[in-house]
């Protein structure tokens, strides 16, 4: 039987134009952009053709797209680089962060508080956005960098990036500091579906990953603005203008710049299509008793379906829905490594007891209505058959209060 | 000769239960189809005279066992059991529910002997990291065998909970780890200023150091 995959957010097919794009790539145009011969030469006017395509997409300029192997490296890459250039201007340097950003991102701020670097890391309200006031107030001459994600990974909230960039400018202008602090947005998530173009957001660096839409794994760019410096974290021969060495992955990158190209074309009529199924869908899970949504009902990613199902836990539930071929992810401790329950999950303030049964639908591409009804006919019996099992039975607030307290 | 032409049903050639799964065979099928739970139309009828329970919710893991034990020989009739857990969760205490009741003849004495590692070895192994939170239905198990006794007055054979032996020169226990860190040791040097555990027996500060690492996870302290 056909598999419903529904974990797009953890990782995306490549479109077929992608696989395409890169064909010539594998034993036609294999050379080392490095080289000064033909193949050498080839393979570099690719790769520069690319890197100007990409600008184009964002809107900038060719010596401003840094080409990586994947989110993570770009991120990684934007902070610990530009944290370790501009450690030395200041006293005590600060960076700024929220609490629900992806591993990526807490994992380099971890390593640099390490570095004697001071990390904030703001909480957000009860759908996931981070408090504009908490970010005003942490603002302080020392804060060379803040780094918040456009659209959330698990539970799809889409901050104010606009108006977290306004709140910058504005110290930056008060404090006659011009330049500090740096913005940084993880966009990962949000280039299948929103405005990714950095002038309009406001934004000095931006993280963007190609699995993630329909481009090859291990691979993605940064954008760095004209002015902003950073340190390479990889060492090498030099290549991506000093900041990323190791022979250019020419076939990937071209991968990614057709998906990014394809994902921004198509993007808004993309995300209307799984708006309505996105909605279609949690109203649908949300007839099952004993469940809600986690995240903003409206600010979120048009893919994202996270909710909570009382007295069952996540990992089982997801083994259940693979066994009727429905591919699902959980903030559950049990599906982690470190068998702790979602970061994320917890600072929205839901209790672990509840973390633990959330489940973790994100649409796609290939996502049709078809799927989602067959999933809306099986979902309430695999609860059930898990539900008869569990000694566990917790309160839901009544349906008012849940109305008032929690999401909708 | 015609070229076939590929369809979309050939990328799912690989059924997904030929692939090798998440955990064993065994842990599968029990996970898959749950011997002995307790099914909501039974629970009123069924008649038992020992229950209980361990775990909480927030952990992540619950257990609870009923059993129906023979007064005369003391021999464990009937289990029944819930889950609310995991996926080996789920199985280990259905795999412990089929040890107890497959030959009708487990005495409560034999029955308390069961630990953690044979219920492991007839689940034909777990991933290491699920060993501590997911097969505590041994300890479900014991509990309803305490209760049991509490219940026909025979206090001598309550034994409570003394947890699982770490330091063996001290007779320090996992019990004794986890008080600890409730109690608010935040690291191993903290938890042995508390409970002197690898004074006595140097070579258990390997397991030491994990199991205060899990139980910092479990009650979510910084690490």
């Amino acid at each position: 039987m056909k598999r419903i995959y529904l974990d797009y957010a953890a990782t995306t097919p490549m479109r077929k134009e992608v696989i395409e794009a890169m064909k010539p790539f594998g034993d036609k145009i294999f050379g080392n952009p490095s080289a000064i011969y033909f193949e050498g030469r080839l393979a570099k006017n690719f790769l520069e053709k690319a890197r100007e395509k990409a600008a184009k997409i964002l809107n900038s300029r060719p010596d401003e797209i840094i080409f990586t192997n994947g989110g993570t490296e770009s991120i990684n890459l934007a902070i610990l680089g530009l944290a370790r250039f501009y450690k030395n201007f200041f006293k005590k340097p600060r960076l700024i962060t929220s609490k629900i950003e992806h591993p990526a991102v807490l994992e380099a701020m971890k390593q640099l508080e390490k570095e004697n670097f001071e990390v904030i890391y703001l909480n957000v309200d009860k759908f996931g956005v981070v408090r504009l006031e908490e970010l005003k107030k942490s603002l302080n001459p020392q804060t060379i960098l803040v780094s918040i994600m456009y659209a959330n990974n698990e539970i799809g909230t889409i901050q104010p990036i606009k108006k977290i960039s306004e709140i910058i400018k504005n110290f930056r202008q008060k404090k006659l500091k011009i330049n500090f602090p740096f913005f940084h947005t993880d966009a990962c998530q949000a280039a299948g579906f929103l405005e990714i173009r950095p002038e309009k957001l406001g934004v000095d660096l931006m993280s963007l990953n190609g699995s993630k839409i329909y481009g090859p794994k291990a691979s993605g760019l940064l954008y760095l603005r004209n002015g902003v410096k950073i340190e390479p974290i990889i060492f090498g021969g030099g290549q991506e203008n000093n900041l990323r060495s190791g022979t250019e992955n020419v076939a990937s990158w071209i991968g990614f710049n057709k998906a990014l190209e394809l994902a921004q074309k198509e993007k808004g009529k993309e995300a209307k299509r799984l708006t309505a199924l996105r909605d279609y869908l949690i109203k649908n899970i949300l007839k099952i008793p004993k469940t809600f949504l986690n995240g903003h009902p409206k600010k979120r990613l048009p893919n994202n379906v996270n909710v909570t199902i009382l007295d069952i836990e996540g990992e089982a539930l997801v083994l259940q829905l693979d066994r009727y071929h429905v591919s699902a992810s959980t903030g559950s401790a049990c599906q982690s490594k470190i068998l702790e329950p979602s970061h994320v999950l917890q600072a929205i303030g839901l209790p672990r007891e509840v973390i633990h049964g959330s489940l973790r639908l994100t649409l796609g591409k290939y996502t049709r209505k078809k799927d989602l009804d067959y999933l809306i006919k099986i979902l309430p019996k695999v609860v059930e058959n898990l539900r008869q099992i569990s000694p566990v039975s917790l309160k839901l607030k009544n349906e008012k209060e849940k109305n008032k307290k929690r999401r909708f | 000769m015609k070229k076939k032409k590929i369809k979309k049903e050939d990328f799912d050639i690989l059924s997904p239960f030929s692939l090798p799964w998440l955990y064993s065979e065994t842990v599968k099928d029990h996970f898959f189809h749950p011997r002995n739970f307790m099914r909501p139309d039974e629970e009123k009828r069924f008649k038992y005279n020992a229950v209980g329970m361990v775990g909480s919710p927030q952990c992540g893991d619950v257990m609870k066992f009923w059993l129906l034990i023979d007064p005369k020989t003391e021999k464990i009739k009937k289990a029944r059991w819930r889950t609310f857990g995991c996926g080996s969760a789920i199985a280990s205490t259905s795999m412990l529910s089929t040890m107890i009741t497959e030959k009708r003849e487990v005495t409560l004495k034999e029955a308390r002997k069961i630990t953690p590692n044979d219920i492991m070895k007839r689940l034909g192994g777990l991933p290491e990291r699920k060993i501590h939170c997911s097969v505590l239905g041994d300890k479900a198990l014991r509990e309803a065998i305490n209760n049991y006794y509490w219940r026909t007055g025979q206090y001598e054979k309550i034994q409570p909970e003394s947890g699982r032996i770490i330091d063996k020169v001290l007779k320090i226990t996992d019990l004794d780890i986890e008080k600890a860190i409730l109690e608010g040791a935040k690291n191993l040097e903290e938890v042995q200023e508390k409970t002197k555990v690898g004074l006595g027996d140097p070579n258990c500060l390997e397991e030491a150091g994990e199991l205060v690492k899990f139980y910092l996870e479990k009650y979510q302290k910084s690490v």
